[in-house]
């Protein structure tokens, strides 16, 4: 069956200009569809989107954005999100002053013959497996952005029955002063 | 004090000195219709639920203070989805509360569920679906305050049955503290550098334009914007939106800008080396092209909301304040630009040749539209308030009626919703009952909601309504006729078709019609010595008359269309 061409305009993903946007929330229920569709109303585009709950405190979740900042300007979005009732802080973070890590998982079917070759790329990549049977093995890597880029590259060669990436989360480099043009974390 | 929740809202509702709720019962917010025989709150009995949400907002904008509308689950809260939509788009403090199905049949598809709160996401400040009695006098206050700080807007609260019908302890949140939202911070520092920086920047201008928005009214500033303007002397010019915020007959004041504004206005703005913004947003219908608007202009741009801040053309200065503080701010900083005597003749000389005009109509009729709205003003008592439909019957009230005070004019600006005169003018009259209330409308935009001037008569309420009937879709004919070569395409409406006389005396009004001008200055005189019930007036407009000033859709601001009895002279 042949892949019908997406509509004219439909956003083709590609990363050119990403910014890092780390929203507390309230944990109340809509919350993230009031996010997704001011996002979507505004045609604000995201590459990612992470949820979970805060280290500070059961009332509230963090939500990690990464936008495409080619599709509207990081003030705007910022302007709006802050809009939101619910959003009670919002840090911007610059890749370059950002740690980011994601996490892949990623079901590889295994035989005798390209299991040492398999093993050879988890080695390389850092990748370890967390989960065997005799036909399959599901291997994870925690990294850089980059680097699940580059694992999942290595993985083509397999078939693989599933792959599945977190999309990233992010927190400033040490040292790093946080740019909150509001009023800062209260 | 045990309570039902039922009851805690209606209380709540007392507790924030609400005085009229204007809605319609149904199954789901039965139980709220109980409590409230015995609330001295007045509940205003609308015919469709689009109705009460106008009226709330014709209350809201009149008085100053936030309009309430209740209705129920499914049907009645989608009815009210337009006028909660046109208040997200004007910024008018609106309290909705909508019925919902119990808890246990949210998302059952049980009987007029509706997700009502997911629907009005986009187009409400805030909303809040109330899942315990315990926490409504909480929602009620925080939605009080969220619709009425800040930038004002809608707030809708969703109240399922079974929690209306349960049983709570009374309580009331002692203040903001307690409302439980850690995410809103309405006030704002002013930070004293931008204002010297904006200082500065007036200091040097030459061609400075006072861009005066609707926000200045939403802060009240009005005191503060005429002493500004009045020390300074830079030429002013209100939006749509901001009609009554500087006196019409101002010397500084050069009227309204944008696609229908005075030539003047709009020119001033194109030349301006800058533009003062005081709670304005460069909408299109202002800008017109905005790559092409005020070329050689900077602009400081002063808003409550921050997102408004370069969201369409980048500030010299943003100033993120509530714009009587900003006033005064830079009244106290002394501002004041170069002088600007070339500036006001160059003013001037576009006001004499390009005033506002209109040619004499026949005495036999029809009668020309703006001819019947400035008769309406100079019969109209002073502080008459003026609500309008959407059309050209808008845009000539806005031309044309002198607006001289603040919440003296009630209109659809940013959303552009036909049918919002009639209710919005019922709604100002119960706020401001010591008022005139005209509602100048179009044929139109009467027919999709004429049917509450008979909650207006059964209720007291009476206001004055202008039909301006052209017999057709007056604004879209001329888009037609000047844009799609005369092809006109369902736009025709017919003069009597309803007879609007008949319609009006059956909804219990006075109803009134007016061919020539001999008649219409009778009828006039008629309808004003009538205080007692509605009346609606038949006024047959001529239907080719178009609204100019007018800049093409897209164009830039520097292409406007004056009147063709102006054309021949060189600009
Ligand atoms: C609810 C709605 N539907 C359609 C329109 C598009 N529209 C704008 S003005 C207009 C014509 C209004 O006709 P009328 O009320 O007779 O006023 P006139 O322009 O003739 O003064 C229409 C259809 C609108 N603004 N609102």
């Amino acid at each position: 069956m042949n892949t019908p061409e997406p509509f004219a305009g439909e956003v083709v993903h590609s990363p050119v200009r990403h910014h890092i946007l780390s929203v507390l929330v309230e944990n109340k229920s809509g919350v993230l569809a009031r996010i997704a569709g001011l996002f979507a109303r505004r045609g604000f585009n995201i590459y990612s989107l992470a949820v979970a709950p805060s280290e500070r405190h059961a009332r509230f979740s963090r939500i990690t954005i990464v936008v495409d900042a080619e599709s509207a300007p990081l003030e705007q979005m910022m302007g709006q999100l802050d809009k939101l009732v619910n959003v009670v802080d919002i840090w911007d973070i610059a890749p370059k002053d950002a740690v980011e890590r994601e996490l892949l998982l990623a079901t590889i079917a295994t035989d005798v013959s390209n299991r040492t070759s398999l093993l050879d790329i988890l080695g390389r990549a850092g990748a370890s497996i967390i989960d065997v049977d005799p036909g399959a093995v599901t291997v994870m890597l925690a990294g850089t952005p980059a680097s699940c880029d580059e694992f999942e590259r290595a993985l083509e060669d397999y078939s693989s029955v599933e792959l599945h990436r977190t999309g990233r989360l992010a927190v400033p480099r040490l040292g790093q002063e946080l740019t909150n043009p509001e009023r800062g974390p209260r | 004090m045990q309570l039902t929740g039922a009851q805690a809202l209606i209380k709540s509702l007392e507790q924030q000195g609400v005085d009229t709720v204007f809605g319609l019962p149904g199954g789901a917010i039965l139980p709220v219709y109980d409590p409230l025989l015995d609330s001295s709150i007045r509940h205003i009995l609308v015919r469709h639920e689009q109705g009460a949400g106008h009226m709330a907002e014709g209350y809201a904008l009149a008085t100053g203070r936030p309009g309430v509308a209740m209705v129920t689950s499914g049907p009645g809260s989608t009815n009210i989805v337009t006028p909660i939509a046109n208040a997200h788009m004007d910024s008018t403090p609106l309290v909705v509360v909508t019925g919902q199905v119990a808890t246990s049949s949210l998302g059952l598809d049980a009987f007029q569920e509706c997700d009502i709160t997911g629907i009005t996401m986009g187009v409400t400040k805030h909303n809040f679906l109330v899942r315990t009695a315990h926490d409504i006098p909480r929602a009620v206050a925080a939605a009080f305050h969220l619709a009425t700080t800040g930038r004002p807007g809608p707030v809708l609260i969703d109240l399922p049955k079974d929690v209306a019908q349960s049983t709570m302890e009374w309580w009331y949140p002692a203040g903001p503290d307690e409302y439980d939202l850690p995410g809103y911070h309405p006030l704002i520092d002013l930070d004293e550098a931008d204002v010297e920086r904006a200082v500065a920047l007036m200091a040097a201008a030459e061609r400075p334009v006072l861009y005066v928005g609707g926000g200045t009214l939403k802060s009240r500033a009005t005191a503060e914007l005429r002493a500004f303007a009045e020390r300074t002397r830079i030429p002013v010019v209100t939006t749509l939106m901001a009609r009554g915020a500087f006196p019409h007959s101002h010397e500084l004041n050069l009227g309204m800008p944008g696609m229908h504004g005075l030539y003047a206005a709009v020119t001033a703005m194109q030349r301006s080396d800058l533009l003062i913004t005081l709670g304005a947003r460069f909408d299109d219908r202002v800008t017109g092209r905005t790559a092409a608007f005020a070329p050689g202009a900077r602009v400081i741009h002063v808003d409550i909301d921050r997102a408004e801040l370069g969201k369409i053309r980048q500030a010299d200065v943003a100033i993120q304040g509530d714009v009587g503080t900003v006033l005064r701010a830079f009244e106290a900083a002394g501002a004041m630009p170069a002088r600007l005597d070339t500036w006001w003749s160059e003013i001037r000389s576009w006001q004499a040749a390009y005033p506002l005009t209109y040619e004499d109509e026949p005495t036999e009729g029809p009668l020309r539209p703006q001819h019947v709205i400035e008769s309406l003003a100079a019969n109209a008592p002073e502080g008459t308030i003026v609500a309008s439909g959407v059309g050209q019957h808008q845009m000539w009230t806005a031309q044309f009626w002198p607006f001289e005070e603040p919440n003296s004019w009630i209109n659809s600006g940013g959303a552009g919703t036909m049918g919002f005169g009639v209710p919005a003018a019922i709604g100002a009259k119960v706020g401001r009952p010591d008022r005139t209330v005209w509602c100048i409308d179009g044929d139109g935009c009467f027919q999709m909601t004429a049917q509450e001037l008979v909650t207006a008569r059964s209720e007291g309420i009476p206001v004055k309504v202008a039909i301006l009937n052209n017999s057709h879709l007056g604004m879209v004919r001329q888009w037609q006729e000047m844009f799609y070569d005369e092809r006109y395409s369902e736009v025709y409406l017919s003069p009597d078709l309803p007879d609007y006389v008949q319609w009006a005396e059956a909804m219990g009004c006075v109803g009134l019609r007016a061919t020539t001008p001999k008649e219409m200055s009778d009828v006039i005189d008629e309808a004003n010595a009538i205080n007692d019930v509605p009346v609606v007036i038949d006024f047959r407009v001529d239907a080719t008359e178009k609204v100019f000033p007018m800049v093409p859709a897209g164009a830039s601001n520097d292409d406007i269309l004056v009147h063709p009895s102006q054309r021949k002279e060189t600009r």
